[in-house]
């Protein structure tokens, strides 16, 4: 175990990787020399040479379609997207290029491509740098998307991504950057892709989230006269039915928490697919806590506000528990979600 | 069909200007078929032909090597027959059938053979350029000796693809060869209307990148200007843009008979015909005789005809193929 913080999680399961798999190559825009502007990729010129650390231009559909290229003749490429915004400009590569080259090829081809890219509110980037925008990618087959949640799950997510050989979109919360934990690393550390984590215990509700709404969702659990399974998602395609299930069947009760607005959110596909499998065993209706339909504001209080806190969950919880009908939004009060 | 076969075809066009004559008139033939079943409403869907540019695609094939990577667009008929793919293997992939290159689930605008350097060819507008840059990483970064290609059209020239992948590749000086095929019209717009310059190979300065523009309707000088720029990219010279300047016989897709071209420029095209000014130096030359011109003639027509009857012969993928091949 080493204290490492988020980022630093990255850098060296990038180095690990890199390590082990000489086709392993990394580019983006300034994370060779500068070593990332959030420095997670820092150190890895140095140890791995110009040849396989490249920076590039401000050119997301040039290196991306370069990573998918790169991917489909023999390197594992991982690229950087700075602000997952900037995958704009370059959606096509991903979704429609990446993501289909295996069945375009007859199965001849692999495309090993990792794209990582920080997301999230949190940090007062204002507007066009702190969406999540998951639900631009999870309607994509071919394409798989991963999001940790904390260090030790970076880690041992981000090799796995690397090691597979499908596109994988791989979306770290930029908020949890610098926070720092007990890190496991090595070979053991590696985690599966598609495996969600039970990380809190309980018998009320399960409450399923993703990236940095796990530790509201967890911390939402303490002090609350409830109990609840908190699942961290970590793989929101392919996520884990089954883990989701299984919960669900014995405490009857789903919440979402989504770092999203409410429209379109990749939450609805979990309410739909277990309330599909599960309609006549839940106790309660399931219910989705998101951000509301707006962009994300940029005064400190109002991106607090944006945000589900511990506090929001807990009470939202609380009222579906006492009520068994889901409470209006915060923003909605007085009437129906 | 043999893998031996394909291997074969993928090499024949190096040196052999009476096997280039032959593919092009197969490149030929096969479009003409193409255009017909389409337009008898015997397959479904959309296909784009190359008519007038087989010159450029026997140079595509004819200037590289296995261990290369092209990437081309929708419009790749042409490029996948002078690649080495078979006609049946095409024309079973635009009629949607099992044997077709990708086993039908692609379609006309789909065609690939990884083996022999083609990946899968690409419907959207310079899409293939970055991802060529890419292959061309992987020859760096691995040192293969292997070239990446990119052939697209003059209408990829304005999208933001073409430039990025450009000024990636010269900046990083990958061995990547740039074709642009251009044959006038975008679709449906002529090019100088969407195009502030008369030369789009001068887009290339901005790159500080080698450039060439070529006469795509003379097989020999396109296939010795290509291969002459292939050679040095490949000698570690850097990439380069090469402009062929070609003509579209016909619209941009099945839908399209373009009727916006002026009157007599195709005519005027027409004159400089690829194939007919091809043969015709090689008779004068002493190559091929009248009979054996029209010798090869039959057999490109015997060939696609055979084709087709053999690609008949098979059924359309069964449900299963859809799920196939979607994550590895």
């Amino acid at each position: 175990m080493t204290k490492l913080r988020f980022r630093q999680a990255i850098a060296q399961a990038i180095a690990d990787e890199m390590r082990s798999d000489p086709d392993v190559v990394m580019f983006g825009e300034d994370v060779a020399v500068a070593g990332g502007p959030f420095k997670t990729s820092d150190g890895l010129l140095e140890e791995f040479g110009a040849s396989r650390v490249r920076d590039t231009p401000i050119s997301e559909m040039g290196f991306l379609g370069a990573a998918v290229g790169a991917a489909a003749t023999g390197l594992r490429p991982v690229t950087e997207i700075m602000f997952i915004e900037f995958l704009g400009v370059a959606l096509d590569q991903l979704v429609t290029e990446a993501a289909k080259y295996r069945y375009l090829s007859n199965g001849r081809l692999t495309v090993p491509l990792t794209m990582r890219a920080s997301i999230g509110a949190g940090l007062g980037f204002g507007l066009q740098h702190s969406q999540t925008l998951e639900n631009w990618l999870t309607a994509t087959p071919g394409l798989k998307v991963v999001e940790p949640s904390d260090a030790q799950s970076a880690y041992g997510l981000l090799r796995a991504a690397i090691r597979d050989d499908n596109p994988v979109a791989f979306l770290e919360p930029r908020a949890l950057y610098a926070e720092r934990e007990e890190v496991a690393t090595g070979d053991e550390a590696v985690l599966e892709l598609g495996r969600a984590s039970l990380v809190d215990e309980g018998s009320d509700v399960t409450i399923v989230a993703l990236g940095q709404m796990v530790r509201a969702a967890s911390a939402a659990t303490r002090g609350a006269d409830w109990s609840a399974d908190v699942i961290d998602l970590r793989t929101l395609v392919p996520w884990d039915r089954d883990t989701v299930l299984a919960s669900v069947a014995r405490t009857r009760r789903l919440v979402v928490v989504e770092e999203a607005p409410y429209s379109g959110g990749w939450g609805s596909e979990i309410v739909a697919h277990v309330s599909s499998e599960l309609f006549y065993d839940l106790a309660a209706p399931p219910m989705r806590i998101t951000c509301p339909d707006t962009p994300v504001p940029f005064a400190k209080s109002l991106e607090e506000r944006y945000l589900p806190g511990p506090d929001y969950v807990r009470d939202q919880v609380s009222a579906l528990l006492t009520d068994g009908r889901v409470p209006a939004p915060w923003w909605n009060k007085g009437t129906n979600a | 069909m043999t893998t031996d076969i394909r291997f074969e075809r993928r090499s024949a066009l190096a040196e052999d200007r009476k096997a280039r004559l032959s593919r092009m008139l197969e490149i030929r033939a096969f479009e003409d078929k193409a255009k017909e079943l389409f337009g008898a409403g015997l397959v479904h869907g959309t296909t784009h032909t190359a008519h007038g540019q087989e010159a450029v695609a026997v140079a595509v094939g004819a200037s590289t090597r296995l261990g290369d990577w092209v990437t081309c667009t929708y419009r790749g008929h042409g490029i996948a027959l002078a690649l080495g793919l078979t006609p049946e293997s095409v024309l079973g992939e635009i009629m949607g059938r099992t044997c077709g290159s990708i086993g039908g689930v692609g379609g006309s605008m789909h065609l690939s053979d990884t083996e022999l350097g083609l990946l899968p060819t690409f419907a959207i507008v310079g899409a293939g350029i970055p991802v060529a840059v890419g292959a061309a990483l992987t020859c760096q970064v691995k040192e293969t000796g292997g070239v990446g290609v990119a052939v697209f059209g003059d209408g990829a020239t304005n999208i933001g693809a073409f430039h990025e992948g450009l000024n990636l590749a010269a900046i990083w000086r990958l061995p990547a060869v740039f074709v642009c095929e251009n044959n006038v019209y975008g679709e449906y717009s002529r090019i100088d209307k969407t195009t502030p310059i008369a030369d789009l190979v001068d887009r290339a300065d901005s790159y500080g990148m080698r450039k060439r523009t070529v006469d795509g309707q003379d097989s020999d000088v396109a296939c010795a200007s290509l291969r002459e720029e292939v050679d040095r990219t490949r000698a570690g010279e850097g990439p380069v843009l090469v402009e062929m300047k070609t003509y579209r016989y016909a619209g941009h897709s099945r839908a399209d008979q373009a009727p916006y071209r002026p009157a007599g420029e195709f005519d005027d095209w027409y004159k400089r015909d690829p194939i007919n000014t091809f043969e015709r130096r090689l008779i004068d030359e002493g190559v091929l005789t009248l009979d054996s011109a029209a010798a090869l003639r039959r057999d490109a027509a015997q060939t696609v005809e055979t084709a087709l009857e053999y690609v008949s012969s098979f059924d359309e993928p069964g449900t299963e193929a859809m799920f196939r091949n979607i994550l590895a």
